[in-house]
């Protein structure tokens, strides 16, 4: 048994961990090693990814490449394999994911169950509508190839790793001309002010997202980050080198607190705002700053931390965040982290996809016990009320009637359960 | 891609299969080897890990080869083989497997097969290749060990003394080596997590990555390091336990 952690180190329990070392050899592996549940890099932040006591099937090993074409960009690879490794290896060759969240340290099947997005959502959708087809790999032993038109295929994506074993898949690829993006950064100081940002960017800029002062409350202020795909190489820029610093320790009290905050936001504020107007960035470092900071989790120290992030419909966007972070004012918390984007009006490619048309809210929080949990019950309240949903890729508490509650095509993803996995989430939200 | 210029060109690994050796393979790919030679006894989990190696260079010229690892003749034969397609400039030797140490001590049939291909066949690959390099008076061998070799404990000594001989012989080979341009290297990997290991991860075994070893023995070798161990920690712990007393050793369930 082995103790192991998802990316908010909120839980330490053991696990029964066994290793798939490969495609032939997965079906054997798991064989007599469930239930339970696919582990890949860990970075989720709740509990998607445990299975307290229980088995956990971890799948970096199946990290190969199978196959690439360099004229139509399509990708075959394992499903173990890092996002970092595919962009690394194919961009100096022309070639992109076009959609990765805020950390490129995930599996491709990770990235397939949680259905994540990124910033350029309003323009390319999650990372469920770049996937061409996948192979399925039920606990029963049986391999199933699924293709977008088929409802397991839609289920899986964003199937919170409960349709099977993820072995491979087939990706659609970007061209990009190079690692280089232009950038526009623009302090803003109102939630309004936030909207008509997002509005008016949406036509002409791929990437948009913001980072927010949630100490302000609904006075907001923020900086609004926009960015798209350079043409040619910018005169001087220079690809930045792979350095990484390391959290070597876990302090033992949150470094994140109601003393370090105020200032810490005050700061980084300050210095964003200096960078305002026009710039150029290597997309590592625009799109996964946190990724240079190896295990930046630490800094909550070792009770770790909840990460919240919802998202509220379009119409009622404005007086829903508003209503949040006032909420966050009062009770006295706040986040280091906090990051606020729209989604643009687009179908979601899975039946549990999170993105909808709307205003997203991503917020850390140090866990501080009940008092967190009190203040989420209040933020569920606002979510529930104006029919918006939480992102299951980060939750680790969210009530099951929120949850069933946001996700209205819940009862058809049950059909496509495979009854030989579980999680420490699927038993919390559907009750095994 | 920093000093594509002296990076090492044609690259031949024994045991490509291993996890620690793949991605050996993927640094030397990424850094602009141009021939990569690849020697397994699997013929389908070679061609798995060649098709990974093409997607990631494609320029990279690839030859994969399968032989008996446990006949001396079939070895002679393979490594005359492989020199004669060119002078190699680095040759790793890394396969191996993990006995049950205690399935070895009821079985000698066992035990004779864990010490053959854990000692025996890599220094007898060793011996073959030095033979071409001495010749063409170029190249670096680099031959995997183990920590475990360092002393011999009782939860693994029949790896452990296989380990050892490659250590003894590696050694041997430096001597006789000293002053030449062939570079040889032992490497002296810690626990990796790899599929070699995988029992240990169920038994809760901190293991390192396999990449950060792969990226201490690509980085060690092309210093011409004699001994790296990877990760480097492993050097100060396997110091501490060749020096403990014996009246401490002994009492230790290592």
């Amino acid at each position: 048994m082995v103790a192991v952690t998802s990316w908010g180190r909120l839980s330490r329990d053991t696990h029964q961990v066994t290793g798939i070392s490969g495609r032939a050899q997965a079906a054997a592996q798991i064989h007599n090693h469930q239930p339970g549940i696919c582990y890949g890099n860990g970075r989720s932040y709740g509990d998607i990814c445990l299975n307290a006591g229980g088995h956990l099937w971890q799948t970096r090993a199946l990290n190969r490449f199978i196959h690439f074409n360099e004229e139509t960009g399509r990708l075959r690879c394992e499903a173990g394999v890092l996002l970092r490794d595919i962009q690394r290896a194919l961009v100096p060759r022309g070639w992109m994911l076009p959609v990765t969240p805020g950390t490129q340290l995930i599996t491709v099947g990770g990235a397939i169950a949680n259905d994540v997005h990124g910033k350029n959502h309003h323009v390319l959708g999650s990372f469920g509508d770049h996937v061409l087809s996948f192979r399925l790999l039920k606990t029963d032993g049986t391999v199933l190839d699924c293709e977008p038109q088929s409802d397991l295929f839609k289920a899986t994506i964003g199937g919170m790793g409960l349709t099977g074993i993820m072995l491979d898949a087939d990706l659609q690829l970007r061209p990009v001309k190079g690692p280089w993006l232009t950038t526009d950064t623009v302090p803003y100081h109102s939630l309004d002010a936030f909207f008509d940002l997002a509005d008016q960017s949406e036509h002409d800029w791929e990437h948009t997202v913001s980072w927010i002062d949630c100490l302000s409350g609904s006075q907001a202020r923020g900086i609004f980050l926009r960015a798209n795909h350079a043409d040619a190489t910018p005169a001087g820029a220079k690809i930045p080198g792979h350095k990484q610093l390391n959290m070597p320790i876990t302090p033992p009290l949150s470094l994140v607190n109601r003393l370090s905050l105020r200032p810490f936001n005050a700061l980084y504020y300050r210095l964003q705002a200096r960078k305002a107007g026009a710039g150029i960035a290597h997309y590592e470092p625009f799109s996964y700053p946190l990724d240079a900071l190896q295990n930046w989790n630490r800094m909550y120290g070792p009770r770790g931390f909840y990460q919240y992030q919802c998202v509220v419909p379009t119409a009622v966007a404005k007086p829903a965040i508003a209503a949040l972070l006032d909420s966050i004012r009062h009770a006295g918390a706040g986040s280091f982290l906090a990051v606020l984007k729209t989604f643009g009006n687009r179908p979601a490619p899975g039946l549990l996809s999170f993105p909808m048309p709307g205003a997203t809210l991503a917020l850390d929080f140090p866990n501080q016990g009940d008092r967190t949990l009190k203040l989420f019950n209040t933020l569920d309240s606002i979510v529930r009320e104006c029919g918006g949903r939480l992102y299951v890729a980060k939750d680790a508490r969210m009530p099951a009637e929120l949850f069933a509650a946001g996700y209205p095509n819940l009862p058809d993803f049950l059909k496509h359960r495979d009854p030989g996995i579980s999680s420490a989430m699927s038993r919390r939200l559907f009750g095994s | 891609m920093a000093n594509r210029s002296n990076s090492p060109q044609r690259i031949v690994i024994i045991g490509a299969t291993s996890g620690i050796a793949e991605h050996c393979a993927r640094r030397w790919a990424q850094q602009g080897a141009s021939h990569l030679t690849l020697v397994a006894r699997s013929e389908d989990k070679l061609a798995l890990i060649a098709q990974d190696l093409r997607v990631r260079r494609p320029a990279l010229h690839i030859d994969c080869q399968t032989g008996d690892f446990t006949d001396p003749a079939a070895i002679q034969l393979l490594v005359d083989n492989i020199t004669r397609e060119g002078s190699p400039d680095i040759v790793l030797i890394a396969h191996g497997t993990l006995p049950d140490q205690s399935l070895c001590q009821q079985n000698l049939a066992i035990n004779a097969d864990a010490l053959m291909i854990n000692g025996m066949s890599p220094v007898l690959f060793a011996e073959a290749f030095i033979t071409h390099m001495v010749a063409t008076g170029q190249g670096t061998l680099a031959v995997i060990g183990s920590v475990a070799g360092d002393r011999g404990r009782k939860s693994n000594y029949v790896y452990g003394a296989a380990k050892g001989l490659v250590m003894r012989y590696v050694q041997g080979l430096q001597h006789r080596l000293a002053g030449s341009p062939v570079k040889v290297v032992l490497v002296k990997p810690g626990p990796t997590d790899t599929a070699m290991t995988a029992h240990l991860k169920h038994q809760g075994a901190k293991l390192a990555s396999v990449e950060d070893v792969a990226n201490s023995i690509v980085q060690g070798i092309q210093a011409g390091k004699p001994t790296v161990y990877a990760p480097a920690k492993w050097a100060l712990i396997m110091m501490i336990i060749r020096h403990l007393p014996r009246f401490v050793f002994n009492r230790m369930n290592i």
